[in-house]
């Protein structure tokens, strides 16, 4: 021993067990002036978290630009704020659930789904809508097929039933999430401007109240199980997965709808990732306030439960609230109309302490700034990603490009996605104008003309090549996304999901990361609002690839003027819009056809970028295009096939001579789109005068797709093969 | 006279603001939202039992709230002959109660189902179709996981032999065959009617199909036809 202090019972394993290394376990010590007790140092596990406390990532997240005029809540409330206009905001947030989904992939998906509606429904929003991004293992692994169907049957179970339409979201597969699967959920919920919620708690003496579930014993330390390495045993930490009960939230939302009509709440705050701990934490931290909690009060779903289980249950739908204290009443009747518990669990005080009674004796007591302020922040050491060579299109093998388009397509992270949406419910409130497979789902905004459009993205093969251009591409690619279905892109929440940040290779990955992301940001007037950091996602010393996933919303004034990927009818114009070098590195192409994984990413050029796509939005708003969809993986040749299927119409192009067939056809250049056109000389004439480059590819019609002289495939064929291996491959 | 409509809101029914849209809209009339734990019902021309998850599907669907306060009086109105329409969760809440028989069994294929569905009409003769030719072919959304239609064969028998049948899961050119049948539903059904025809359960949700946003709207004659008739 080294004179380190222990209270009674606590042993150096114990505090080991509980994730907190010497130095911080000495922080804690000096906070308090003595050893913590068990309760206590359950508490600063939590709160020290990796999961809670970002303390690897924070020094890097301000790096990213967070303001706008139309941006009312940056990151650190529960969910961003934007300004949509017309008196409403839109309220927006990421996050990830990914280890508890790979320990038990339906739950740990459903209570996903159920912790960020809450985070967006806290700030007084209605969600409407869903969306996900899911990052799988190969799916020859052992593991994969199981965890895609926990995830796809636990996002569904959660989202169908509490009536908020899941609209959109992705898929990839790749080795690296062997060990580590994502479930990154994401939900957009809009409110009035004037009637947001905060975590902010004010007023000495205001009652406290609990609302929601009852607590169990489960769920206990799972943002500490959050922030740590899987090894082989990791299948010992099911019981740190929480069960979600979707009925329950469903009535939560409402009451909480209800309640927040009136005037009955001071601040509110989800009982998320740590619990009763982390949420009367931040409130009381925000409103620079004390709390006092009976624990004997809290509405608890087993017997003897202790203080340490009542404070570090992850127990799911609980809610905490700050009350007017002549509103109790209004509050309690509404919660017992909808059959949920209500208690009155504290007060605020003015000392700036938490203290938490149980059976009438103090079992903790702690200060509460000094814990959140002190929470441990790391700047780790990282080191620079090596770039990678430029791959000249000519060094790279020619192929037959009709066999290269199928095996592309036909590929699990190209392929239809039909087998994942269609367990979804995307229809219900009525209000979904695209559904899943296109650019950006659309969601009217309810009772208008207006809408919202919203995307995820991210290829993480791009971030592992190169973090800076990858983080750039991401950003960019969703405000492609947005823009190609005719939105005005307005702000991103981001998922920030990486391997061990002790290792200075992957500091690496997510500084670069940040650094493309924030120039991308700023070049495109995207500012991030919200978002959530995922680390320690290795399982024995092996990295997921680096997966910054970015969500994003935009706004549509008028439903008139919106476009999607769908061939609309025979014999429009095609045409590319963007600069066209033919970048084979890194590309579909290369993995899928060639089984290489080599080269640099294709580069982003942000001044191109926001010119291409600035005059796209305008030509979709003057009604010169009639489908639109922008080219990512696969490039142009997929672009077109994916265009072709969704209008059930043919097209017929032909390839210039100054570049290589599959340099053309397979390219990954950024910032560029595809459009059909009824009007190709006005659309050419505009293209023109605002300097972006054009060509005139052929025209749509008939029931095949002509690539040139490459070949010709019929949309049957195409069909077949973008339709089945999703299918095929959950069938067996 | 207006039209007076109820909107049974149960604990998990999510589709009651939907139904309620699509029915203003086009008879410009707002329903009046009842909550399940009322017992009873002022004078009423319509009872809509919404879509949703009522009481989280727990035991079984549609099995709790067929117990709800409100469904005794659900019950006598709709025998009395007020025309009482079910969707989805409705529909199965109207077998669970016993005002249509039959029952929503799991989908064939075990999983959640959302998509446009295309249906046969299969008569063109009632309150709620009238506005549709018998074998016209409509497209509708459904987005369900118990929606496999169940009855022992005299029941399916009767159900055709009374035309009592509304609406089954065709093929875009009308062929009533497996490949057309999203939830391995017993004879295709995806609706029926009880013996009068005033009380209707169908799977699909005519209330998404409503408004040329929703990408169709083949199913506004459902309730231009059903708002005529009652303001017949």
């Amino acid at each position: 021993m080294d004179g380190t202090p222990y209270s009674t019972g606590i042993t150096p394993d114990i505090v080991k067990a509980h994730g907190l290394n010497t130095k911080e376990y000495q922080r804690a010590i000096d906070i308090l002036g003595r050893a913590p007790n068990l309760v206590e140092l359950g508490i600063f596990s939590v709160m020290w978290s990796e999961h809670c406390s970002y303390k690897s990532s924070k020094k890097w997240l301000r790096q990213l630009p967070t303001t706008a005029p139309w941006v009312i809540q940056g990151p650190g409330e529960n969910a961003g704020v934007i300004d949509i206009g017309k008196g409403l905001a839109a309220v927006f947030k990421m996050e990830s659930h990914n280890h508890p989904s790979y320990i038990e992939p339906y739950q740990g998906a459903a209570t996903g789904v159920g912790g960020i509606l809450r985070d967006v429904f806290t700030m007084g929003a209605r969600p409407i809508a869903n969306l996900n991004a899911l990052r799988f293992g190969d799916p020859a692994h052992s593991k994969t097929r199981h965890l895609v169907a926990g995830v796809v049957a636990g996002i569904g179970g959660y989202g169908n039933c509490v009536g908020i339409p899941t609209v959109g979201g992705e898929v990839n597969f790749h080795k690296s999430y062997n060990g580590n699967c994502l479930v990154n959920a994401m939900t957009v919920g809009v409110a009035p401007i004037d009637r947001i919620f905060t975590a902010k708690a004010t007023g000495v003496g205001n009652p406290i109240v609990y609302v929601g579930s009852k607590t169990g014993r489960d769920g206990i330390h799972g943002a500490t199980m959050a922030s740590a390495e899987f090894s082989e045993d990791s299948e010992a930490k099911r019981p740190t997965v929480q069960v979600g009960d979707p009925f329950t939230e469903k009535l939560l939302i409402e009451a909480c709808m209800e309640l927040m009509a009136t005037d009955a709440i001071v601040a509110i705050q989800d009982m998320g990732a740590a619990g009763l701990t982390s949420s009367s934490f931040e409130m009381a931290s925000k409103g620079g306030l004390g709390v006092v909690l009976d624990l004997d009060r809290v509405p608890c779903r087993e017997d003897r439960m202790t203080p340490y289980e009542i404070m570090l249950s992850e127990s799911q739908e609980r809610m905490l609230m700050i009350l007017k204290p002549e509103r109790e009443s209004v509050a309690k009747d509404i919660f017992h109309k909808w059959q949920l518990d209500f208690a009155i669990v504290g007060h605020l005080t003015d000392t700036g302490r938490m203290v938490l009674r149980f059976h009438n004796d103090v079992v903790a007591d702690l200060p509460i700034d000094p814990l959140a302020e002190a929470a441990p922040e790391y700047d780790r050491p990282w080191v620079k990603t090596p770039a990678l060579p430029k791959l000249a299109a000519s060094s790279v093998p020619e192929t037959d490009s009709v066999l290269a388009l199928k095996k592309i397509l036909g590929s699990p992270d190209m392929c239809s996605r039909r087998w994942i949406w269609e367990q979804y419910d995307h229809t219900v409130m009525a209000d979904t104008v695209a559904r899943p497979g296109g650019d950006a789902a659309i969601v009217r905004l309810h009772g208008s003309n207006r809408a919202l459009a919203m995307t995820t993205d991210c290829t993480p093969r791009y971030v592992q090549a190169d973090p800076r251009q990858g983080g750039c591409q991401a950003i960019a690619e969703a405000w492609r996304n947005l823009t190609a279905v005719g939105a005005r892109p307005l702000a991103v929440t981001d998922n920030m999901n990486f391997g061990n940040p002790e290792r200075p290779e992957i500091m690496g990955q997510f500084v670069g990361a940040i650094e493309g992301m924030r120039e991308a940001c700023l070049a495109l007037d995207f500012p991030v609002i919200s978002g959530n950091v995922s680390l320690y996602n290795e399982t024995d010393g092996k990295a997921i690839l680096p997966t910054p996933a970015i969500g994003a919303v935009g706004l549509i004034d008028d439903l008139a003027k919106i476009t999607s990927l769908a061939l609309s009818r025979e014999d429009l114009s095609l045409i590319l819009l963007g600069d066209t070098e033919g970048w084979l590195g890194c590309s579909l192409y290369l993995r899928e056809v060639l089984s290489r994984e080599d080269g640099a990413p294709p580069p982003v050029n942000l001044p191109t970028e926001r010119k291409v796509g600035d005059f796209i939005r305008n030509l979709i708003q003057q009604g010169f295009a009639e489908a639109c969809h922008d080219l990512s993986d696969g490039g142009l040749a997929i672009a077109l096939a994916e265009m072709c299927l969704a209008g059930n119409i043919g097209a017929a192009i032909t390839l210039p001579s100054d570049i290589t067939p599959h340099a053309f056809l397979f390219g990954e250049d950024q910032g560029r789109y595809l459009i059909a056109t009824a009007l190709p000389e006005k659309a050419m004439e505009a293209a023109k005068k605002s300097g972006v480059s054009a060509l005139i590819l052929g025209k749509t019609g008939g029931s095949s797709l002509k690539l040139g002289s490459q070949g010709i495939i019929s949309l049957t064929e195409l069909r077949q093969v973008y339709e089945s291996w999703l299918p095929a491959y959950m069938s067996v | 006279m207006p039209l007076r409509v109820a909107v049974i809101v149960f604990p998990g029914s999510n589709c009651d603001r939907d139904v309620a849209v699509a029915l203003e809209q086009i008879s410009g009339q707002a329903p009046l939202m009842v909550w399940h734990a009322e017992s009873t019902l002022p004078k009423i021309d319509l009872i809509v039992l919404p879509g949703g998850f009522s009481y989280g599907d727990y035991l079984r669907c549609g099995a709790m709230a067929a117990h709800a306060p409100i469904m005794r009086e659900v019950k006598a109105r709709g025998e009395a002959g007020v025309p009482v329409l079910g969707i989805c969760n409705g529909f199965q809440i109207l077998c669970e109660v016993g005002l249509l028989p039959g029952a929503l069994l799991r989908n064939a294929q075990l999983k959640f189902i959302c998509r446009d569905v295309t249906l046969k009409v299969e008569t063109g003769q009632s309150l709620y179709t009238n506005k549709y030719e018998t074998g016209q072919i409509i497209r509708i959304p459904v987005a369900h996981a118990d929606g496999n239609y169940f009855a022992d064969t005299s029941t399916l028998n009767e159900l055709e032999d009374e035309n009592r049948i509304a609406f089954r899961y065709s093929t875009s050119d009308g062929k009533i065959d497996p490949s057309a049948n999203p939830n391995g539903a017993a004879r295709n059904i995806a609706g029926i009617f009880n013996k009068n025809k005033t009380i209707l359960g169908l799977m699909p949700h005519p209330e998404r199909a409503c408004d040329p946003v929703h990408g169709g709207t083949d199913g506004r004659p459902f309730f231009e036809g059903l708002v005529q008739a009652l303001a017949a």
